[in-house]
C-alpha cells in the first residue's frame, strides 16, 4: 500500500482584498522528501505555507499536513510540524537556551527532554557558547539559526522552512541544507520556498515553480533544467553592432531560442554541452573577425526559468 | 504519531500559561528602563498630586485628601501602565514571534492569558509601592487589613480588564506606537470625568449625569470605600458586575483576533 502525501492541498485560494494571492494551488508532497516551493516574491509562496501551517484559512481549497486537515484539525497539524518564518521569530529577552526551552515547554515535551533536546540543537548549530546570553546581544546570522533550530524542537515530521538561507552567510547556509538532509534521512518531509533555483537544486527532490498564486511548472530539477533549456552561454561583443550578425553564426548551436540585447552588444544562448559549444562558438567568432569582450558560461537563474516557462521575467527584475 | 485531542486539555492551557507568563516577566526584568517606568510613574504622582491638590481641595466628611485621592490613584497608575500590554503584544507582532506562537501547539489563550497575569503581577508591586509612598505623605487605610487587601483587589482586576482592552487594540493596530497611543487616548477623560480626584457633587450637572455611569467611579467609590471604610457593598457590586461584564466581552473578542491574526 502506498503511504499518503506528508502534504496534500487541492485548489488552494486566497485573496486579500484586490490581490489574488492564491488562484487553485495543489500539491502532493510524499512523505520523507523534501518539496522546494520556487517563485519571486509576492508569487504565493509564504501565503501558501501560512495556510499549511494553520496560520492562515484557505478562501477555497483543502489541505491536510500528515494527514490532518488544516482547517478542521489545525491543533492536530500543529503537534506535527515545525515552521521557520522569513524573519528570525525569537525572543530578544531571553537567552538562545530560554528560547528553545520555551518552544520545548510549549511542545510539551518535558522537563528532562526538553532541556536535553536544547542543548542537542544548540550544539548542532553551534551556538552553544552564545547558549546563555540575551539573543539582543547576538548576530542577525545567529538569531536566524536560533530560529531554525526553535522551528526543530518538536522533532517535527513536516518542517516548513519559508526562504530559510534569507539572512545566512554561505557557512551558515550550508549549515542548514545539512541540517535539513539530516531530517530528511531521520524520514521527516520538508516544504521549504526559495528565490533561488541553486537552492531548490541542492535540497529538494522535487520543485514547484509558483507564479501570481499559480503552479507554472513542477518536477525534479533536471526536468525544469531541460525545460529551461540547460546552461546559458553569454557573449558580450566587442562591438554592440557585432551582436545581430554573431548571434546568427551560433543559432544552432543552441539548444532554444537566444536572446539578443543588441543595445549591450549582448547574446544569451541556451545550450546543453557547454565543453563541446565553448570552443565551436570561439572559432566561428574569431574566423568571422567578431572580437569577444566577454564570455560567461553560467548556470540558469530563477530569471531565466521565469522567462523560459512564462515567457515574462520574475516581477523583481520587471521593476 | 499524536493525538488530536491531548489527555488533558486544562493541565496543559494551565501548563501554557505559565511558560508565557514566566516569558512576559522576565521582560520586565531585563529591561530595566521598561520596569522604571512602570514603577517611577506611579510614585511620580502620588506626590505631584497629593502635594499640588491637598491645599485647595476639601472633600466633604471630614476625609483628608491624601485619603480620598490614592483609591483613584491606584486606578489611573494601572490604568496607564496597562498600554504596555498592547505595545508589547504589537512588538511581538512585528516580530513574527505571534506567527511562530500559534503554530505551536499549545493552547490558543494562553499567550494573552500569560501577558495579561504577567502585568497583573507587575501591578501587585506598583499598588504596594503606592501603598508605601502614600504611607509616608499620610495615607492610611481605615478598615483593617482583610479589606485593605479587598481595596488593592479592585484596581488590580481594573487592571486586568484594561490589559485584556489593550492586547485586542495591540493586536488590532499591529504597530506599537499606535497600540500605545490608542490604549492611553480613553485614560485621561474617563479618569478626570471620574470621582478619582474630587467627589461627582461638586460637578456641573450635565457633567454628574455622566460622572455616576462612568465605569471608573464604580470602581474608584468601591476602592475608597474598601480603603476608607462605610459602606461597601453598592459601589462594589457594580464595580464586579462591569468588570465581569467588560471581560466576557473583551476576553472572547482579543482571542479570536490572536487567532485570525493576518487574515
Amino acid at each position: 500500500m502506498r503511504e499518503p502525501p506528508a502534504i496534500l492541498a487541492e485548489g488552494l485560494s486566497k485573496t486579500f482584498g484586490d490581490l489574488r494571492a492564491l488562484d487553485g494551488v495543489d500539491l502532493a508532497v510524499p512523505a520523507g522528501s523534501v518539496l522546494g516551493l520556487l517563485g519571486p516574491n509576492g508569487a504565493g509562496k509564504t501565503t501558501t505555507v501560512r495556510i499549511l501551517t494553520t496560520l492562515l484559512r484557505p478562501d477555497a481549497g483543502r489541505a491536510r499536513v500528515a494527514g490532518w486537515d488544516v482547517v478542521r484539525q489545525p491543533a492536530a497539524v500543529r503537534s506535527v510540524i515545525g515552521l521557520a518564518g522569513q524573519f528570525a521569530a525569537v525572543d530578544e529577552h531571553l537567552s538562545g537556551r530560554e528560547n528553545l526551552v520555551m518552544a520545548g515547554r510549549l511542545h510539551h515535551l518535558g522537563r528532562a527532554d526538553t532541556d536535553r533536546r536544547a542543548a542537542e540543537l544548540l550544539d548542532q548549530f553551534e551556538l552553544a557558547e552564545a547558549a546563555d546570553r540575551l539573543v539582543r546581544t547576538w548576530s542577525g546570522g545567529m538569531r536566524r539559526r536560533l530560529d531554525l533550530a526553535a522551528s526543530l524542537v518538536g522533532r517535527p515530521a513536516v518542517l516548513f522552512l519559508d526562504e530559510p538561507s534569507g539572512g545566512l552567510d554561505p557557512r551558515g547556509r550550508h549549515r542548514l541544507w545539512q541540517a535539513v538532509r539530516g531530517l530528511v534521512d531521520d524520514g521527516a518531509t520538508v516544504l521549504l520556498t526559495t528565490q533561488y533555483l541553486e537552492e531548490a537544486d541542492q535540497l529538494a527532490g522535487h520543485i514547484v515553480v509558483i507564479d501570481r498564486g499559480r503552479v507554472i511548472a513542477q518536477g525534479t530539477s533536471g526536468q525544469l533544467k531541460s525545460q529551461v533549456g540547460g546552461d546559458r552561454l553569454q557573449l558580450r561583443l566587442a562591438s554592440s553592432a557585432a551582436a545581430g550578425p554573431a548571434a546568427e553564426l551560433v543559432a544552432d548551436l543552441g539548444c532554444g531560442p537566444q536572446r539578443v540585447d543588441a543595445k549591450a552588444g549582448e547574446v544569451t544562448l541556451p545550450i546543453t554541452d557547454g565543453v563541446a559549444v565553448l570552443p565551436e562558438v570561439v572559432r566561428r567568432l574569431d574566423a568571422a573577425g567578431l572580437a569577444l569582450s566577454d564570455l560567461t558560461l553560467r548556470r540558469p537563474t530563477l530569471d531565466d526559468v521565469f522567462l523560459a516557462l512564462t515567457g515574462h521575467p520574475t516581477q523583481r527584475s520587471r521593476t | 504519531m499524536s493525538t488530536a485531542a491531548p489527555r488533558n486539555t486544562w493541565t496543559l492551557a494551565v501548563a501554557d500559561t505559565a511558560v508565557m507568563t514566566r516569558r512576559y516577566l522576565y521582560h520586565y526584568l531585563r529591561k530595566p528602563s521598561l520596569l522604571g517606568i512602570a514603577l517611577v510613574q506611579p510614585v511620580l504622582f502620588v506626590l505631584l498630586w497629593t502635594y499640588v491638590f491637598s491645599g485647595a481641595i476639601q472633600v466633604p466628611g471630614g476625609i483628608e485628601y491624601v485619603d480620598y485621592l490614592m483609591p483613584g490613584l491606584f486606578i489611573l497608575a494601572i490604568a496607564f501602565g496597562s498600554a504596555n500590554t498592547g505595545v508589547g503584544l504589537a512588538e511581538d507582532l512585528g516580530r513574527g514571534l505571534i506567527d511562530r506562537f500559534r503554530a505551536l501547539p499549545m493552547a490558543r489563550p494562553a499567550l494573552l492569558a500569560g501577558r495579561t497575569l504577567a502585568d497583573t503581577l507587575r501591578n501587585i508591586f506598583v499598588v504596594l509601592l503606592m501603598v508605601a509612598v502614600g504611607h509616608a505623605v499620610g495615607f492610611r487605610f481605615h478598615a483593617g487589613l482583610a479589606v485593605a487587601l479587598a481595596a488593592v483587589a479592585v484596581p488590580l482586576a481594573v487592571g486586568f480588564l484594561l490589559s485584556w482592552i489593550s492586547a485586542l487594540i495591540g493586536l488590532t493596530v499591529g504597530d506599537p506606537e499606535t497600540a500605545g497611543t490608542a490604549s492611553l487616548l480613553p485614560v485621561i477623560p474617563l479618569a478626570f470625568t471620574s470621582s478619582t480626584f474630587v467627589p461627582v457633587a461638586t460637578m456641573p450637572g450635565w457633567l454628574q449625569a455622566w460622572a455616576k455611569i462612568n465605569p471608573i467611579t464604580h470602581a474608584v467609590d468601591a476602592t475608597r470605600a474598601l480603603a476608607l471604610g462605610g459602606p461597601t457593598s453598592g459601589p462594589l457590586l457594580q464595580a464586579i458586575a462591569w468588570i465581569l461584564g467588560s471581560l466576557a466581552v473583551v476576553v472572547p473578542l482579543a482571542i479570536h483576533r490572536y487567532r485570525r491574526v493576518g487574515q
